[in-house]
């Protein structure tokens, strides 16, 4: 998601309020219920176009206004809307801390909610999502800066009250102190007068130096009501009158149901209130999910037949087996994403050459909480939907066109997030909330719609399956002169967000393919469209998840090819880059010197360890994974991890997030694989889609290299990492090269 | 109508028979506290502990129930043991997204309950909740210090 950083706001008003953004529309529901859909709705939109809207749509600068975001309360806690959406990462802490530093209140006093839609949340460039690994990297300045203008409209108006000139006030966590006259004042009794005054603009920060929050480890806000059930997220919601729904979907995405044979006697059910056809699915609305479910189950559903072939839809025949076939026969030599040197000459006179393709198959979310969606309609002719979502503006602008509403007539509520990874952007049919709004609308009644762990696992957006070619020209020395990549497939960015980031290669495709800090002096990127027929997702690290693992493993490819060791090779390649190169030893030094292997361990198992780095969402990292082999599986027993994020705000959390991201990153390279065979994917659960359980979560050691650099994002780089150390691990164990994801589709043996 | 003994209170339910545990408490008691993650007993983000036993509830239909005490989450700081785990998770920092995280602490309590002083394997045969945020090494901790 690199490509948001640059995006000036008056480019994305004019793209999106020009262009329909095709693929939103493209199948599910709003193909069929309101034709072409706007993005634009719910991105922010410039002053002139704002007025056009009404005076309540004129967009302040986003992050600037205090009211807007802070409620100094009475009792000394500061309630903060967010523009964030809490799901585990840790934000809601992460900005009590960086807003409280320049506040002067304690963390731990403030309670965050996700604030609803509006233009004051638009501060990640000027659009508002929780992704990308943005959060903190992207708010950071203007949150900093948010409490101190807080803090200062706090001191004036204590001046006011205490009649006593400004400069001789101080505050002491939450209360303004007049030393000389021994008198203070609690920020909860001068907020209502502090909010009435002009915000400066011009007021210092504090040195960084003197910080008391930002920077330390600081205990997570939400610990103990996660801790004791008490922590509210959309499944828990329940809202006055409201009736249960559950559906059903097609088997093959993109088709109808023809007919219920038996809806007489699914309606005569206990509990069920009516049964709907809804674009794609069936569904049951009762007044418990269980009864709802049951009867949903029980309909006898005709569905109209799928494509009889090919890779244009999800056909009759469609498999992921082929898709992976189609992206390997595809030749083109496609769009240039990054050249650099004479590629063609220095192959010209290569002593070798070294070829090799990857790929890596769809993946599911597999958060733990269960889709789900609440919709109301009001008296007033007002919409209420609850729903999990990363991006509320663009939820409101789709739940409106969906009801009919303008959006402003629309409130979007965003609980907590039980676990998201990507799942909760817009992917058109992949949301249950239009079913919820839809079901809302023909009962009258609120209802909410929650989707089983099946229909999730049949629904869920997923992580493309990628594929990529190389072709490296190494020199004399052994040492990498050229390389030539070509990355087939279809990205996320290009296909939700394709009408904004106009780039006509998608940077979701080929990140970690370009951009490397290797000195090879000699590079082509290529990128070739093959669109997916299936709904494709955001999943934790993005293009990332797949390509650091093709990158890296190929440069063990090279560093072997070479007869080079893969740690030596890396840091020769990084020579011009301290950055890296102190990146790379400090993941040595934490795991206790470099050592490929393989040797025995301690245990008596045979051992070996691989290394690979990346550069993802402006962070870098380096890694390093031992792994053994039992049963024909990988065991991997220790990750150490090297990032470098530039700086932190609480490196708790951080480490936290590198070590959670890593599991997953773990869970992808042994486990996991979305697989269609005849049009419909075969794993609906757990038991069939296996996720990385507690016997197979190794040690994970994290270091932070706080080197001053830009702030980088952090939820997410831990991840990339992971796979290319696991593998080139194997590689050393096995002596041969997995590479097609996941381990567990073939027996590793030792050699 | 049955009669449910959960969290010490007895409860009247008016459910079909096979209606599974996990909904009687979420739905029909608002006991939201223990979720529902997989319905097929494989996630354990449902646990509850039944007359001392770390069980699925998504796996227990409510007939099958009769007389069994049922402790949720929202019993947990009732019970010593419980006590202790929560403040292990708190002082552990182990949530992130927390999810699964009423389930991991019930099948904690429930093993230090039988078996104070847990090995590493015990804790291991017994911690088999999946967390998709990877808590897991943090868990594990939490489970050794609440034993200490």
């Amino acid at each position: 998601m690199n490509d948001l950083t640059p995006l000036r706001r008056a480019h994305a008003t004019s793209a999106a309020s020009q262009e329909p953004v095709r693929n939103l529309s493209r199948r599910g529901f709003l193909g069929a219920a309101s034709g072409a859909l706007i993005l634009g709705i719910g991105l922010p939109v410039d002053p002139a176009l704002a007025q056009a809207e009404g005076a309540a749509a004129i967009a302040p600068k986003p992050g600037t206004r205090v009211a807007a975001f802070l409620e100094i309360r009475s009792d000394g806690t500061v309630k903060l809307l967010s523009p964030f959406v809490e799901g585990g990462q840790g934000i809601n802490t992460g900005l009590a801390q960086t807003i409280g530093e320049e506040l002067d209140i304690d963390p731990s006093r403030f309670v965050v909610e996700c604030a609803p839609p509006g233009p004051d949340y638009a501060v990640v460039n000027g659009l508002r999502l929780t992704g990308g690994s943005f959060s903190t990297r992207s708010s950071y300045a203007v949150m900093r800066r948010l409490g101190a203008t807080a803090r200062e409209m706090l001191l004036r108006a204590a001046a006011a009250r205490l009649d006593v000139k400004q400069e001789t006030l101080a505050t002491n966590d939450g209360r303004v102190v007049h030393k000389a006259s021994n008198r203070s004042l609690g920020y909860g009794e001068l907020a209502q007068a502090a909010l009435a005054l002009l915000p400066r603009e011009d007021l210092p920060l504090k040195d960084p130096k003197d910080f008391r929050y930002i920077g330390k480890p600081m205990a997570r806000l939400d610990m103990r009501d996660k801790s004791t059930g008490k922590a509210t997220y959309a499944i828990d919601l329940k809202v006055e009158g409201m009736l249960h729904a559950a559906v059903r979907h097609a088997p093959h995405l993109g088709t109808e149901p023809e007919a219920l044979a038996n809806e007489a006697a699914v309606k005569a059910m206990p509990g069920v209130d009516s049964v709907h056809r809804l674009p794609g699915a069936v569904a049951v609305v009762a007044d418990s999910w269980w009864r709802a479910r049951k009867a949903v189950e029980a309909l006898d559903v005709t569905w109209a037949k799928p494509a009889a072939d090919g890779l244009a839809t999800v056909s009759g025949t469609f498999s992921s087996a082929a898709m992976l076939a189609a992206l390997k026969a595809t030749r083109e030599p496609g769009l240039s994403a990054e050249a650099e040197g004479d590629v063609a000459g220095a192959f010209a006179k290569a002593g070798r050459v070294v070829e090799a393709e990857y790929d890596a198959p769809y993946l599911a979310h597999a958060q733990l909480e269960p889709p789900s969606s609440i919709a109301r309609f009001n008296g007033d002719g007002t919409l209420d939907v609850w729903l999990p979502n990363q991006m509320p503006e663009l939820f409101q602008s789709v739940a409106a066109k969906v009801a009919g509403l303008q959006p402003d007539a629309v409130r979007i509520h965003s609980p907590m997030l039980g676990g998201f990874f990507g799942r909760h952007f817009y992917y058109g049919s992949s949301n249950p909330f239009p079913q919820a709004i839809l079901l809302a609308k023909a009962t009258g009644r609120p209802v909410r719609v929650l989707w089983s762990r099946e229909e999730e696992f049949g629904m869920d957006a997923v992580r493309p399956l990628g594929f990529a070619r190389f072709r490296a020209a190494l020199g004399p020395d052994g040492m990498p002169l050229a390389i030539h990549t070509t990355a087939v497939g279809e990205g996320p960015i290009g296909r939700w967000f394709g009408s904004i980031f106009k780039a006509p290669v998608d940077s979701s495709v080929v990140e970690g393919l370009d951009k490397k800090p290797y000195a090879i002096p000699n590079r082509r990127l290529d990128y070739v469209k093959v669109a997916h027929p299936v709904t494709i997702a955001f999943w934790r690290s993005v293009g990332h998840s797949m390509n650091d693992f093709f990158y890296e493993s190929f440069l063990d490819e090279l560093a072997d090819a070479g007869a080079k060791d893969p740690f030596a090779l890396r840091m020769a390649l990084l020579k011009d880059s301290l950055r890296h190169k102190t990146l790379l030893q400090a993941v040595a030094d934490l795991s206790g010197g470099w050592k490929r292997g393989p040797f025995q361990a301690e245990d008596g198992t045979k051992r070996a360890r691989g290394v690979s780095m990346a550069s993802p969402f402006g962070s870098e990292t380096a890694t390093i994974a031992e792994v053994s082999l039992k049963d024909g599986e990988a065991r991997v027993h220790d990750l150490w991890i090297a990032i470098d994020p530039g700086s932190v705000v609480n490196p708790a959390i951080v480490k936290r997030q590198v070590e959670g991201a890593a599991a997953l990153g773990l869970s992808a390279t042994l486990l996991e694989q979305i697989v269609y065979e005849g049009g419909t994917r075969q794993a609906r659960n757990y038991d069939t889609y296996p996720i990385l359980d507690r016997d197979r979560m190794p040690r994970v050691h994290v270091t932070i290299i706080e080197s001053g650099a830009p702030m980088g994002g952090i939820g997410e780089p831990g991840l990339p990492g992971v796979p290319p150390a696991v593998v080139n691990a194997v590689a050393v164990l096995t002596g041969s090269r997995v590479r097609s994801l996941p381990l567990a589709k073939e027996k590793l043996l030792s050699v | 109508m049955q009669t449910l003994t959960i969290n010490g209170s007895r409860h009247d339910v008016d459910v079909e028979g096979d209606t599974p545990l996990l909904f009687v408490l979420r739905d029909t008691l608002g006991l939201t506290g223990t979720k529902y993650g997989c319905g097929i007993g494989q996630c354990g983000a449902c646990t509850v502990i039944l007359d001392g036993q770390a069980t699925r509830s998504c796996q227990i239909p409510a007939e099958s129930i009769g007389d069994a005490k049922i402790t949720t989450i929202e019993a947990i700081g009732q019970d010593a043991v419980g006590k202790r785990v929560v403040e292990a998770w708190v002082g552990v920092q182990v949530p992130q997204c927390g999810y699964c995280q009423s389930g991991q602490v019930m099948a904690a309590t429930a093993l230090l309950q039988q078996n104070p002083r847990p090995s590493d394997d015990d804790i291991g045969q017994a911690m088999t909740n999946l967390c998709r945020c990877g808590t897991y090494n943090a868990i594990a901790a939490a489970v050794r210090q609440a034993a200490a």
